[in-house]
């Protein structure tokens, strides 16, 4: 007996110690980027770097305040239009797509989610840049909104399937219709996780480049029009990056840093306003 | 105030599988009826038919007659959602809203039907709360507390109000004691005991004493047919069938 005893311990300790190495190895990666682009760039962070437009090649100084500006607006039009699509997908799939059009929808969602970036900046550039003859950010922002639409359609269809039936039969029980059941008691019970979803989604998204590379394409200037071309951080990050001029690097990694910022800032933001008025024992 | 149940004929299935084989049952106004038999009998399929719960189910559908009061339950025109507006259910297992208030859920049944009077929806929470003996153990909580933060009793109960607050005239209830403790299921059969002077009530249970205590008329089921059916002193003391004497004496089930 004391053998067995000691022997349960001896490898209850070591899972133990195996996940809490597992834990830390996985945050190792993480911490160290965000590390390394506060040392390298936190120095070009300076309020002509968030106020001013980029000066011309070669010279030094200026900044990426149209690229912040840009980026917002093109995640806000991906937004827009991923999550609502998105939510509606997943709705449809947990609720009523038990069938072999459900089936079909749920694997067109997954091989969109595996379609390279860079092909779906490819097709919104043939269908919309093309026929539309410019650049716009409104494009671009088609493009990270579709892809969001399989991440958030499948995290909401997952979160719907986790809401127990009798949860749903307890609403049906009182006479109200499947419609307001879904919106306002199976959505509701799930919203924590939906959000979530969205919120993987966005972050995923948020730093493409390849898909606004002939989409958005990038400006020099301010530009706060959804139908002309527009700067994004992501996009100026990567021709600062392959610059020959150093100023241009340093604010390469400025503006990678102030990125991974505002991501880590919206997704925060969200959480914080979602989890306001939450109820005790919920 | 409660209406009659007028059951004729009512059969029901899951899939190809029968489980309810041409019922009858006429079910008093304001009284409580019982329904009781062993597990898989279709006590449980029985009453969900009444308020057209059983279709919810895939596959699961159900023919015969069933009238409430004036309303044709299975008539062509009749909307099942109406119908379980105004057949109320109570579940085995408690099942409140996780993700509302106390308040928010007694209220979902008319909040979520459009109904907007602020003051009258202030009542109605209020008078359901009482009738179901929650109200002085949650009025400091009402819109702080999930009611998923309250004791399984408490939530049955809640689970009552809830269902009392849309002020339906038949209360159905499947098992609603039996995932409770002793204490708990007492206080709920007290409650039953107050509820028949203004609904009718009919009650699914597992405990032959429960049936003994709380209701008037007792039926008991076997393998999807209604056996006997009679005040439910006489089911208990003088059986007419010998199937529910071998029931209730513990024979089987």
């Amino acid at each position: 007996m004391r053998g067995v005893s000691l022997w349960r311990r001896l490898t209850n300790q070591g899972a133990t110690a195996f996940a809490i190495a597992a834990a830390i190895l996985v945050l190792v990666p993480l911490l160290a980027i965000f590390v390394y682009l506060v040392i390298k760039g936190i120095g070009s962070v300076n309020i002509a770097f968030l106020t001013q437009t980029p000066k011309p090649p070669g010279e030094v100084g200026g900044g990426m305040a149209n690229a912040i500006v840009g980026t917002a607006l093109i995640l806000g039009v991906a937004s827009v239009i991923g999550v609502p699509l998105g939510i509606g997908a997943g709705i449809y799939l947990a609720e009523y797509g038990r069938n072999r059009f459900g089936d079909a929808i749920r694997f067109t969602a997954d091989v969109l989610n595996g379609v390279p970036s860079i092909v779906i900046g490819v097709a919104v550039y043939s269908l919309i840049v093309v026929r539309q003859k410019h650049f716009s950010a409104f494009s671009g922002g088609i493009a990270l909104g579709i892809m969001m639409i399989p991440t958030v359609a499948r995290a909401t269809e997952e979160m719907l399937l986790m809401v127990p039936n009798v949860i749903r039969e307890a609403a049906y029980g009182l006479g109200i219709p499947k419609w307001r059941t879904t919106l306002s008691v199976s959505l509701r019970t799930a919203s924590a996780g939906v959000i979530t979803g969205c919120m993987l989604a966005f972050a995923r998204v948020a730093g493409e480049t390849a898909p606004l590379l002939f989409t958005a394409f990038g400006n020099q200037f301010w530009n706060l029009k959804l139908n002309q071309p527009t700067a994004a951080l992501s996009l100026q990050v990567y021709t600062y990056a392959l610059s020959p001029y150093d100023d241009w690097h340093k604010q390469a990694w400025a503006g990678s840093l102030i990125l991974i910022i505002l991501i880590v800032g919206a997704v925060a933001a969200v959480r914080i306003a979602t989890s306001r008025g939450r109820l005790k024992g919920a | 105030m409660g209406v009659g149940i007028e059951v004729r004929g009512l059969n029901a299935w899951y899939g190809k599988n029968q489980s309810l084989n041409s019922i009858d049952m006429t079910v008093p106004a304001n009284h409580v009826t019982a329904v009781i038999g062993p597990s898989g009998c279709g006590k449980s399929t029985f009453v969900r038919c009444l308020n057209r719960m059983h279709e919810t189910i895939p596959e699961a559908r159900a023919a015969g007659s069933v009238k409430v009061g004036d309303m044709d339950i299975y008539g062509s025109g009749t909307d099942p959602v109406e119908v379980r507006r105004r057949i109320g259910m109570v579940f085995q297992k408690p099942n409140p809203f996780p993700s509302m208030s106390i308040y928010d859920n007694v209220a979902a049944g008319l909040k979520l039907n459009g109904f907007r009077n602020r003051k009258q929806t202030d009542e109605l929470v209020e008078r359901s709360l009482k009738l179901s003996a929650l109200w002085d153990e949650v009025k400091e909580n009402l819109h702080k507390k999930s009611g998923a933060s309250l004791s399984g009793g408490q939530q049955q109960r809640l689970c009552i109000a809830r269902a009392l607050a849309v002020e339906p005239e038949v209360l159905l209830m499947d098992e609603p004691a039996s995932a409770l403790d002793p204490i708990s299921t007492s206080k709920i059969e007290e409650l039953i005991f107050q509820l028949k002077q203004h609904y009718t009530v009919v009650i699914v249970t597992h405990n032959m004493q429960q049936a003994a205590r709380v209701a008037e008329l007792t039926g008991f089921f076997l393998m999807g047919s209604l056996i006997e059916y009679d005040k439910t002193e006489k089911i208990f003391t003088t059986p007419a069938d010998k199937r529910t004497e071998d029931y209730i004496t513990g024979r089987f089930g």
